[in-house]
């Protein structure tokens, strides 16, 4: 039998099961149980495909390499971990009269759809395919951000369908013009949007349409991505959707977003044998970087404050694989991994600090490590690893884009270094406020489930100190695809 | 039935171009458009204009999978779509809505200059291209970024969702005189996608109604400040 079907279909059965059964009391288990098999399936499919090289399948509509294993595999552990903590966080939502059973079906099911999505989006072969899943997956994350119906969630929900529809609306055009550009080498008869038929004749693609379209796909995918100028709707979508869903955006959305993006720079590289790919990434990342630490200072509400930090971590991703080669890409790919551990674990501790002292206000969020040390422990430690502290594997990956870029581009080293400073300044100065002095917030109704913050912070923390050589031989093999 | 339509159309091209100006025309009305209810059908009109032009790509060129996407566009820019949108504004009393649109002239001289930046950036794309509507490449990116700009400009949520779709047309003919359409899977697919989110939108409109009394995201944003 072959994983990648379950690892498909898991989630999709579960999101149709749960949309009719997702209010009962035990919905949350299911919910835990469906992720908890699609992670199972995806390690099965991790450990085959590093073993045995690509798989193509489904008549090349889907195909897994090392690379999109790797975040497939991360994605369905986030996933899993996410569940996990939404079970007593919903729970809590429903005593505090927040929701009602309806919108914890809309919840549970849309969630599932969600990680359909994601994942259709990172195993198609299909170009075509990939942008559909992306529009799904903007979708459903519409409805769970308008979860609460609350004004202002109505707001950042209909604030994020016209960015992102505007944004990916791009992307359909860049993919059209791929599809141009192709069908002169490969002919129509529909093989012409395969990522891997075209990764083989790149080369003799018109570089003119490539260019033009990946300029296209990187303004489409980068809204997706959060790239400035085209992040407005992110901080907004982070801060009023349920924390989980919060947890899932920033640790994976943007993830496979970004993905999209490389897949099509190996082409239009390819294409070019020039570096206006890279250029165009690297002045991206860079701006992204920047503006958005000049923005942490004057956030009040705490998941604004972590959406500007996605932003500007996406931003240092995006700069990393602008530059290229070996050991920039295999820091991209560690800082992939490690943003998304760790903000997710961030999320699920500033989920329950809110809950806790009822509001997202910073100011009000007051002593959480004393009412209760895992919470606030919790958050400092996973600050402290997002700002990229020495023991933790954000230092690991942030150090190795550094060295590299001070020995390939050492004009953008003063400007990382202050950005990363601002915001360290900002950002430790805010929660260091939260996590210690005179307690302001009450227990919780449910107890907490902060076994993932501190499985996230601990694979984190190993990925700091020693990365297992299968790992990095899987980085290895991942960055060599991107070439 | 094919060979009968192909032997009456010796001008494809001919209407083919006719279309695509009208597509073009009818997207600067739309621009400038302030009832919603004409608005509605300047959007119907045009998903006729892009039904017709996919109808007769198809014929004049025996491409029998666009047949498809020929009818699909039928069935949902002609047919389904306006058809929801005149439902929903009925239940939603907006009928007769007037929205008051600063500095039209401005909008369209801006318009105009979207134009010739989208035959600029179409030019070495329409050199290429070997399909018989070539020239309306950069048409086709003219809709695009018209809608887009009308998306900018609107302050009410059904007109910005008029420009969503528009945009829509104008990416699907952007796609037909590219490469003879997308493959099937793909628009399929794409075709879903804007079902699903047209049912979205509906929800949304009454959901936004509800709080905040209004279908204008000017007061949403007032709201946030507050």
């Amino acid at each position: 039998m072959n994983e990648l079907l379950f690892v498909l279909a898991v989630p999709l059965v579960a999101s149709v099961l749960l949309a009719f059964v997702g209010h009962s009391r035990r919905a949350p288990e299911v919910n835990a149980a469906a992720s908890f098999l699609t992670l199972a399936a995806a390690v099965f499919l991790a450990v085959r495909v590093v073993d045995e090289g690509p798989l193509i399948l489904f008549e090349e509509h889907f195909f897994v390499d090392p690379l999109n294993v790797f975040l497939i595999a991360l994605t369905a552990l986030v996933g899993f971990t996410t569940a996990l903590f939404s079970r007593p966080y919903m729970r809590i939502e429903r005593n505090l009269g927040r929701l009602t059973g309806s919108r914890m079906r809309l919840y549970h099911s849309m969630f599932q759809m969600f990680m359909c999505t994601m994942l259709i989006a990172l195993s198609t072969n299909n170009l075509g395919i990939l942008w559909v899943a992306m529009e799904a997956a903007t979708l459903t994350t519409v409805l769970l951000v308008a979860l609460y119906r609350t004004p202002a969630s109505l707001e950042a929900a209909w604030k994020y369908f016209i960015l992102c529809g505007v944004g990916i609306a791009q992307a359909l055009f860049g993919t059209i013009l791929i599809y141009f550009a192709a069908e002169r080498v490969l002919g129509h008869d529909g093989g012409a949007l395969l990522w891997t038929q075209l990764d083989a004749v790149k080369t003799e693609l018109e570089p003119t349409v490539l260019s033009l379209a990946f300029v296209f796909l990187f303004v489409g995918y980068g809204t997706k991505t959060g790239l400035v100028p085209l992040h407005n709707w992110l901080p907004d979508a982070h801060a009023e959707g349920p924390t989980p869903v919060s947890a899932v955006l920033s640790g994976l959305l943007l993830n496979v977003a970004l993905y999209a993006i490389i897949r099509c720079k190996v082409l239009v590289d390819g294409a070019l044998e020039n570096a206006f790919a890279s250029h165009l990434m690297m002045i991206f990342g860079l701006l992204t970087v920047v503006v958005p630490a000049f923005y942490l200072s004057r956030q009040k509400d705490v998941k604004r404050l972590f959406g500007y930090s996605s932003i500007e971590h996406m931003g240092i991703i995006t700069f990393a694989f602008g530059m290229g080669g070996p050991v920039a890409n295999v820091a991209g790919l560690l800082h992939m991994t490690v943003h998304s551990l760790t903000k997710s674990a961030i999320f699920f501790a500033v989920g329950h600090a809110a809950q806790m002292a009822h509001t997202q206000i910073i100011d009000d969020i007051r002593g959480l490590i004393k009412a209760s040390p895992t919470i606030g422990w919790g958050l400092m430690l996973g600050t402290l690893a997002i700002l990229g502290m020495p023991p933790f594997g954000v230092f690991t990956s942030e150090f190795m884009i550094l060295t590299t870029a001070i020995k390939y581009h050492p004009w953008a080293t003063p400007i990382l270094l202050v950005a990363l400073g601002v915001a360290f300044a900002a950002i430790f100065g805010k929660v260091q406020a939260m996590a210690f002095g005179r307690p302001s917030v009450k227990p919780l109704s449910h107890n907490p489930a902060l076994f993932p913050v501190f499985i996230h912070l601990g694979l984190v923390l190993m990925l700091g100190l020693w990365v297992p050589p299968y790992l990095a031989e899987w980085y290895r093999q991942a960055a060599k695809f991107i070439g | 039935m094919i060979d009968f339509l192909a032997r009456v159309l010796p001008e494809a091209g001919q209407i083919i171009n006719l279309c695509a100006a009208l597509m073009l025309l009818l997207g600067f009305s739309m621009l400038a458009q302030r009832r919603i209810l004409t608005l509605i059908n300047l959007f119907l009109l045009q998903g006729i204009a892009l039904f017709v032009s996919i109808l007769v790509v198809a014929v004049s060129t025996k491409q029998s999978h666009l047949l498809w996407s020929a009818m699909i566009t039928l069935a949902l820019k002609v047919v389904a779509l306006p058809w929801v949108l005149h439902r929903l504004i009925r239940r939603l009393s907006v009928k007769w809505d007037v929205e008051t649109l600063l500095n039209i002239p401005t909008t369209m001289l801006v318009g105009i200059g979207l134009v010739i930046v989208a035959f600029n950036v179409a030019t070495p794309i329409s050199e290429l291209s070997g399909t018989v509507l070539r020239s309306t490449i950069g048409i086709a990116l003219a809709c695009v970024l018209l809608s887009f700009l009308m998306m900018i400009t609107r302050s009410k949520a059904v007109p910005q969702v008029i420009a969503f779709l528009a945009m829509e047309n104008g990416l699907f003919f952007a796609a037909t005189s590219a490469t003879y359409g997308m493959p099937m899977v793909v628009e399929l697919g794409i075709a879903l996608d804007v079902m699903v989110g047209m049912v979205i939108f509906g929800v949304f409109f009454f959901q936004i109604r509800q709080q905040f009394d209004s279908l204008d995201i000017r007061q949403m944003e007032k709201a946030r400040e507050e």
